[in-house]
């Protein structure tokens, strides 16, 4: 069976058991799922979480990044895992305690001032979208590549895909075929990670393989950074993300916006108890790991046989463009990857050098579907990469949409705006604002600010920046007013948005970025991506200082606070 | 109520320390101290790349497990546990 019969077999037959789940659990369910309002075992939400939370950013796209940053893309490996500490500690428990359904609402109790509400729903749409426009760019890669068509084409095709899931999906609201999703990604991520492995160094453990030497007895990592420095890259394992300041920034950007995204922190409601809140952090950010300790090996092994594949150590006996593998000309059809022979010798020469290198354009994105086929695994292991890539990527961006239409139709139209809306009108608004949603994000698909992670990463900022100081200090002070929290989420949100727009173009639309021709970074070398811790500080300082300026707090919300800071009182 | 603030004193001085090993391996041993770290090596890794893709990913998996578990302790001691 041919490659892209074996792919549509796979997708279907995992859209299949997904769909299978969702109607099975559904009949099954419904009185459970009003009474027990929680009551899931903290493993099984732990394995949900973790679907939920991985994204096309984590499956197509880290790796990939991670393979031409080098070590710069630890920022990705460790802020995307190191905010679960973050929440497992200063958030999961306390808001379980308290007992809401959505982040804004907590806000709103918290805070005492549907204002509160209203800019919290703001900032949480803000991030969203982002973070969908991300995905977008990922669902568009996949597509193109497995319909062998344009980019564009794929993207289009991704959006009826995806706002046709969410509609579905919004039905279904079931556990069960997340944990059925996470299964099928952690396998379709693995496999072709642990052949690979195998195959360049004898050790099947991706994470051992990544440490070890290959068949001539160097170690897999110095061979990889003696190849691409002698193309005239920088050193794979020592090469910064632009400043160890702008690493440190990053990192902590990534940190405190999965701490801070509502379609995470909305998981730990579901459970049932405050200590099952604790644990089942733990037990995502274990099913998480597994995908992320195995990305760096993927990364440095899909970079080593791409170059190898390409350059010979002389530069006369490189890959003629003649012979290209089938892979090069399925991702030049998407038009994802291009070659312009500059030198008219008929070879590819992939080199550092702008101004020699013929490899014009390698989009990071496509690395991870392409690493198997570029290490010519066989057909079925390419087949299920690709199933698992679309889970990834549509359950996300399916969640996403739904907090997103829940956060207008509940948290806005009925929360604030029109508290008699009929239930009917309430679906319908949330199912326009999902289309509109959908729409928004497609369309910035077709010029996405920057590839999938890094565009999810803008959203961590974006996150970062509003909502998590807000509910931090809403747990760990007393004495925060409403006031404050406003003002602290408005200039956290407002500053990162300057800061972005300033380098992308306001609403990322290029050549209106304004303010003149500043520097790019111009604050401290800090990229855009990155800003969002520096807005997330603004936000606790301008919430600090406008609290003593103004009313304090009620007394019944100071005993509010103290109340969800204990597990039970005995 | 100060059985409840001495809980919540307990429950600040856990994640002051948690919080103090998730910052020295990620921030400290991946990123700022990088290249000092970087010239000791175990297998083909440099310790210091080990920590930033790999090292710090398992500490913080242990860390929220063992958070857990003390402040089931910490709960119980203070007798404001769920039944």
């Amino acid at each position: 069976m041919d490659l892209q019969a074996l792919t549509f077999l796979f997708v279907g037959v995992t859209f299949a058991i997904y769909i299978g789940i969702a109607f099975w659990a559904r009949a099954g369910s419904t009185h459970e799922f009003y009474v027990a309002g929680g009551g899931i075992h903290p493993i099984a939400n732990g394995m949900a979480t973790a679907a939920d939370w991985m994204s096309a950013a984590s499956f197509i796209s880290m790796a990939g990044l991670i393979a031409f940053y080098g070590y710069g893309g630890s920022v990705f490996l460790m802020g995307w895992t190191g905010g679960y500490v973050l929440l497992a500690m200063l958030l999961a428990p306390y808001l379980r305690k308290h007992g809401s359904f959505t982040v804004p609402e907590f806000i709103s109790d918290r805070y005492y001032s549907k204002t509160a509400r209203v800019v919290a729903v703001i900032c949480l749409i803000i991030a969203s979208v982002t973070y969908v426009i991300g995905q977008m760019k990922g669902i568009g890669v996949a597509f193109s590549r497995f319909l062998e068509v344009p980019y564009e084409v794929g993207l289009v095709t991704g959006m009826f895909i995806v706002a046709f899931y969410a509609v579905m999906g919004g039905m279904k609201g079931i556990t069960y075929t997340q944990i059925a999703q996470y299964v099928i990604m952690i396998f379709a991520y693995t496999i072709p990670a642990v052949f690979i492995s195998l195959h360049l160094t004898g050790n099947p453990i991706p994470q051992l393989g990544l440490g070890s030497t290959m068949a001539d007895g160097t170690y897999l990592l110095d061979k990889l950074d003696q190849v691409v420095t002698q193309l005239g890259f920088a050193e794979y394992t020592t090469q910064a993300r632009l400043s160890t300041t702008n690493m440190f920034v990053y990192t902590m950007s990534l940190m405190i916006g999965t701490a801070g995204l509502p379609h995470v922190i909305m998981r730990f409601f579901t459970v049932s108890s405050v200590k099952a809140a604790r644990e089942s952090a733990g037990w995502a950010l274990l099913f998480i790991a597994i995908l992320y300790t195995t990305a760096p090996a993927v990364a440095a092994m899909a970079r080593l046989n791409l170059m190898q594949t390409v350059d010979q150590p002389n530069a006369e006996q490189n890959l003629a463009y003649a012979d290209r593998p089938s892979w090069f000309k399925n991702w030049e059809t998407t038009g994802l990857l291009k070659f312009e022979d500059k030198n008219n010798d008929g070879l590819i020469s992939y080199t550092g050098d702008k101004a020699t290198n013929e490899m014009v354009k390698v989009d990071r994105d496509i690395m991870v579907l392409a690493n198997p086929e570029i290490a010519g695994l066989p057909n079925w292991v390419i087949a299920i990469v690709a199933a698992g890539g679309l889970a990834a990527a549509l359950s996300t961006a399916a969640g996403l949409l739904l907090a997103i239409a829940s956060s207008i139709s509940h948290d806005l139209l009925k929360g604030v705006w029109k508290p008699n809306i009929s239930e009917k009108e309430e679906l319908n608004y949330s199912r326009i604002s999902m289309i509109g949603a959908v729409l928004i994000a497609g369309y910035y698909g077709f010029n996405p600010p920057d590839f999938a992670a890094g565009t999810v990463a803008l959203a961590f900022g974006l996150a970062a920046s509003s909502i998590f100081p807000a509910l931090m200090m809403g747990i760990f002070s007393k004495k925060m007013n409403k006031e404050g929290a406003i003002a602290g989420m408005l200039s956290g949100i407002g500053v990162t948005l300057l800061y972005v727009f300033q380098h992308k173009g306001i609403m990322f639309v290029e050549s209106t970025s304004f303010l003149g021709d500043m520097d790019p970074n111009w604050f401290l070398g800090i990229e855009p991506n990155a800003f969002g811790a520096i807005g997330a500080l603004v936000n606790f300082a301008v919430a600090f200082i406008v609290m003593s300026r103004t009313a304090k707090v009620p007394t019944e919300v100071e005993q509010m606070v103290e109340n969800i800071r204990v597990p039970a009182s005995n | 109520m100060s059985n409840n603030n001495n809980y919540w004193k307990a429950n600040i001085a856990l994640i002051v320390k948690c919080l103090s090993i998730w910052f020295i391996v990620s921030y400290l041993f991946g990123i700022v101290f990088v290249d000092v770290l970087n010239t000791i090596r175990i297998g083909g890794y440099k310790l210091g790349f080990w920590f930033a893709q790999q090292g710090s990913i398992y500490t913080f998996v242990i860390l929220i497990f063992y958070y857990a578990k003390s402040m089931g302790k910490i709960d119980k001691e203070f007798n404001v546990h769920e039944k």
